[in-house]
Order: structure tokens, then C-alpha cells, then sequence
């Protein structure tokens, strides 16, 4: 059934950290490893050797540069202006609240789970229309030519229920493999979850929130910089007089 | 949008199909149209072999086609859904009207009442199609109120340009005729209207947005991947906006104009003259609509491609 429930129980989800991810790409590579084994299963590549290489992957990481102020407060130069800052953005299903993809599947294989909120394509029932894909704002969802069937992150619904894993282990191969502690997975429903408070103190947000997806997974912010941070600029050496006017002098004859 | 040559044939061809079916269901009604049996073989065939080609068609673009009748399931939901359900069932009505017509040559109130519910049946899956496309939040040229007066409209207009033509070969109905006019110039205007309110509309929401990033120009320096994705390939997909301009002339010239022109040279003419005229109509309007629909997934920008902007 296409249908959403009034709301799920839990809302399993994901808290990217803008912050600190350093776009190495290893929740990507650690996503296609497993899942391409996993419940969704084959993550299909067409030519991945050659020139024109293409797959599907639930998992994709951007690098942006956004305009910033600059100025005091910063430590982005002394002057105030413009200046800019690099940031990486991991950009998968954020298992919304209201999923379009969902309602306008005509034969139910999109759904979101009741008692988690997980969103899964049953790819014994999709017919490979594509309609789920154009709904999607975030485009988190990806047809497998090869398979004929749409496929989409499963927040590693193989991984986090799998009692045949080490306890440590049952998080999303992405929050698993993160080398610097960016992605963090818990229930955002439950207000006192360590994710949910997280989210409170670092100001997370939803993406596109003005198109009503609800989107479960949210997004901490990149931290303003102090401007203290980083080293005190260097003083210029040397001058009229003094030994290493001297060495100068020296040097440039 | 990456314009599926299946889904323009079958929007474009379903849809003259649809409007030509309601408009012989009401024509024979009014008493518009002859009563003739060959009068609705030839009307009525032309109507249900378009639109069954263009339902076949929209199944070409599926992964799993054999899968096709999953898709009538979720109708509380979802409008692909509802669109497969009042296809076929517009074709019970339909079905008993083509029957009642052209193998038994009765054209009694029961069949009149065939046709008016074939006819309904023909604009609600017009409007479910069109709601398909008006009702998705990511793609800002689709969801307006633009999208399914449009729909609706060029169907019965592509249908009223066909009808008119098998009214030609019967010796011309006057009124058939100006009602091809009238939905002709409506056609034009609505369009126009509606390629002007996109190329006006701002933006929903920016790459600040996207990315929560929030103010502050946000442009892409590195895509995630070296070659194209689906992503790209699917919502990436942009027309030169030279190319814009030229084929939207081409599309009011095809769709419109001149077949506007040809359907007034039919209403003037008699008989060999009105059969050419209006059957060059028919030819002119297909291919103005299919450039016509081409553009209306080729201009849609999709929301994901703000993932990749300024590139996309």
C-alpha cells in the first residue's frame, strides 16, 4: 500500500555533519560494497573500466563553495567582504515523513515502513516507470537499467536488525565506515535520542523544507569559525637596519 | 526533464485519441454528426486505435511491462495509478457505443448514453494524465495551474481537428468545424499564456536550500561522480535555450496556426478541397503537439539539478 500511516513509531534516520566531513568518499565506496550484496541487491555498474562509466549508487558526495562573509569573527581574512568556503555534502534518501516517491508509485512496490519509517522499493513489484525518481527532490533514488527496477538506500536495513553482527556493527555501512565521526544514525522520533539532541544543540535542518517532504535525515550546519582560530598572521622581517636587513643585503648583491 | 519518446507518443496520440472520442459521444448526442454507421466506424476506430496505441506505448518505457498490471492497485494514492484504471474503464462505455454504432447500427438513447459516458470517461483519464505531472512539487513548470487546462484542452482540440476531417469526408459539419476553430485559438492562447508563466516564474527554492547551506551563493565545483548518472541523465536534462525558442515556434506554426488556417479553409471549401484541407490539419497538429510535448519535458527543470548547479 502506497499509503502513509498517520506517523510511524520510531523515524530511523541519518544526521550528516557538514562541519566535519572531509568528502573522502569512503561512506560512499563502504554504501556500494555492502549494499551491492545486500537487500537491494546488485547495485549495477555498465561499463565501469570504460569511458563513459555509469551505476547505481545510493550514496553520492558533493563538493560545494559557498559565499561567506568575512571579517571579524572569521578567520577568513582581516577585511571585511566576501569570501567563500568549501563544503562536502553527502547527499542520500533522507526517509522523509512525507514521501512523494511513496504515494505516487502506482503498484505499491514503494513503501515507508510503519515501525521505522524506512522507505524500501519492493523490487518484485516495480514495474521501472521511473514516476517515484521524478518525485523525489533530493534525486536519492536511481533506476538500474539492467535490473529494470528503481533502487534506493535502504539505510542498511540488512546491517542494523542483523543479529549476525557484532552489536557495534548494526549502523549503516556509511556511519560505519565514516573516518571522521560525520554521519551519526539513530531514531530522530524520540526526542531524547543522542541524534535528536544532537540535532538540537548544532541547529540541524531539513533540506528544501518549503516543498512539505518532511525529511527525516537532517543536516548540521558548518560551524562558524572563530577568529582566533588558526595561526596569527605572519609580521614582515627585516627593514632598514638589523642583521637580517644585513643578510639581505647580502644575499641580494 | 529527458523527454521519453514512448510518453510524448502516448500523451500526444492518446490524448487526440481521447478528445475525438468524447467529441463524436457528444456530437452524436447533439446531433452534430451523422448517424451514419460508417460515420462512426471511421470516427470511432480512429479514436480507440490512437488511444490504444498510445497506451501500449506508455508501457515501452517501463522496466518491467509485464508487470504493467501492478499499476492499476494503488489508485487511492497514487495518479499513474488512477490514470490505468479510467483508461480501461473508459473502455466498457466505449466499447458498448463503437458496438451499438458501427456492428449494429443502432443509434438509440442507450447508445447515446454510451457515447456521453465514453466521453466522460475520456476527459477524467485526460485528467488523471495531467495530474501525473500537475502534482509533482519538484518540477515548478509542471506544477501550476497551467498543466491540466492545457491537458485537457489540446486533447479536445486535437481531437475537435480530427473530427472535423472525418466530417469533411461526409460532407462537412459547419458546426464541427468552428468548434476546431474555436479550440484551436484557445489552445494557442492557453499555451502561449503558459510558456510565458514559466519563463516569468521564479525559482522555488535555491542550492542554499538544497543543501541546507542557507545563505550565501552555493555553487558546485565537484560532481560526485566522473561521468554522467541517472540523476543527470533523467532531471539533468537541459534544451539550449536558442533551440527553446526555435522549436516553440515550430510547436505554435505545427499546433496551432496552421492548422487554425487549414480548418477555416475546410469550413469555406466543399468537398475535395475541405477533405485535403482538413486532413493536412490533422497532419500539421500532430506534429505541432509532439514538438509541442517534447518541450514540456525538455523545459522542465527539476529540483534535484540543483545538486549540480551552475554546470546544470
Amino acid at each position: 500500500m502506497t499509503g502513509l500511516q498517520k506517523s510511524t513509531g520510531r523515524k530511523l534516520g541519518l544526521v550528516i555533519d557538514l562541519d566535519t566531513c572531509v568528502g573522502c568518499q569512503a561512506c560512499v565506496t563502504s554504501c556500494k560494497e555492502w549494499n551491492t550484496g545486500g537487500h537491494m541487491a546488485p547495485l549495477t555498474d555498465i561499463d565501469p573500466y570504460g569511458e563513459a562509466p555509469d551505476g547505481v549508487w545510493f550514496n553520492r558526495v558533493h563538493t560545494y563553495e559557498q559565499e561567506v562573509e568575512t571579517g571579524p569573527g572569521t578567520n577568513r581574512g582581516t577585511g571585511t567582504g566576501t569570501g567563500s568556503r568549501t563544503v562536502h555534502f553527502p547527499r542520500s534518501c533522507l526517509h522523509c515523513d512525507e514521501p512523494a516517491c511513496v504515494t505516487v508509485c502506482p503498484t505499491g512496490a514503494s513503501y515507508k515502513r510503519a515501525s521505522d519509517g524506512i522507505v524500501l522499493v519492493d523490487e518484485d513489484k516495480c514495474i521501472g516507470c521511473k514516476l517515484c525518481s521524478w518525485a523525489c527532490p533530493y534525486g536519492a533514488r536511481e533506476y538500474d537499467t539492467e535490473v529494470g527496477v528503481m533502487k534506493k538506500c535502504t539505510l542498511c536495513v540488512d546491517r542494523i536488525y542483523n543479529d549476525n553482527l557484532p552489536e557495534a556493527d548494526r549502523v549503516p555501512a556509511c556511519v560505519a565506515s565514516c573516518p571522521v565521526g560525520a554521519r551519526h544514525f539513530g531514531d530522530l522520533g524520540d526526542e531524547t535520542s543522542p541524534v535528536s539532541q544532537l540535532v538540537a544543540a548544532r541547529g540541524g535542518v531539513d533540506l528544501m523544507p518549503e516543498l512539505g517532504y518532511r525529511p527525516v535525515n537532517k543536516y548540521l550546519p558548518p560551524r562558524e569559525r572563530h577568529a582566533d582560530a588558526g595561526a596569527a598572521p605572519l609580521e614582515p622581517v627585516g627593514g632598514e637596519g638589523g642583521f637580517f636587513a644585513w643578510v639581505d643585503r647580502m644575499l641580494s648583491r | 526533464m529527458h523527454p521519453a519518446i514512448s510518453v510524448i507518443f502516448f500523451t500526444t496520440a492518446s490524448g487526440a485519441g481521447y478528445g475525438l472520442l468524447a467529441l463524436t459521444g457528444i456530437g452524436l448526442a447533439l446531433g452534430l454528426v451523422p448517424a451514419d454507421r460508417l460515420f462512426g466506424l471511421i470516427a470511432l476506430g480512429l479514436a480507440l486505435t490512437l488511444v490504444t496505441a498510445g497506451l501500449l506505448a506508455s508501457t515501452l518505457h517501463l522496466g518491467h511491462p509485464e508487470r504493467a498490471w501492478r499499476a492499476f492497485s494503488q489508485w487511492r494514492s497514487s495518479w499513474l495509478s488512477r490514470e490505468g484504471v479510467a483508461s480501461v474503464l473508459t473502455y466498457v462505455p466505449a466499447a458498448v457505443f463503437a458496438a451499438g454504432w458501427v456492428l449494429f447500427g443502432r443509434t438509440g438513447s442507450m447508445i447515446v448514453l454510451a457515447g456521453l459516458l465514453a466521453a466522460l470517461g475520456a476527459l477524467v483519464t485526460v485528467y488523471t494524465t495531467s495530474m501525473i505531472y500537475a502534482s509533482l512539487r519538484t518540477i515548478p513548470e509542471w506544477a501550476n495551474g497551467y498543466t491540466t487546462p492545457v491537458y485537457l484542452l489540446l486533447a479536445a482540440m486535437s481531437g475537435a481537428v480530427l473530427l472535423n476531417a472525418v466530417a469533411a469526408m461526409f460532407g462537412g459539419e459547419p458546426v464541427v468545424g468552428w468548434v476546431a476553430a474555436a479550440l484551436l485559438a484557445a489552445g494557442w492562447a492557453l499555451k502561449l499564456a503558459a510558456w510565458r508563466a514559466n519563463d516569468t516564474r521564479a525559482p522555488p527554492v535555491t542550492a542554499g536550500r538544497a543543501t541546507g547551506l542557507g545563505d550565501g551563493a552555493v555553487r558546485s565545483i565537484e560532481w560526485p561522480h566522473t561521468a554522467e548518472n541517472y540523476v543527470l541523465k533523467e532531471m539533468g536534462y537541459r534544451v539550449a535555450r536558442k533551440h527553446a525558442r526555435q522549436l516553440r515556434r515550430i510547436a505554435w506554426i505545427c499546433a496551432f496556426a496552421v492548422p487554425l488556417a487549414l480548418v477555416l479553409v475546410s469550413l469555406a471549401a466543399g468537398g475535395a478541397a475541405a477533405i485535403a484541407a482538413a486532413s493536412a490539419a490533422c497532419v500539421f497538429a500532430g506534429l505541432g503537439l509532439v514538438v509541442e510535448r517534447w518541450l514540456f519535458f525538455a523545459e522542465a527543470r527539476h529540483v534535484a539539478a540543483l545538486y549540480y548547479r551552475p554546470a546544470v
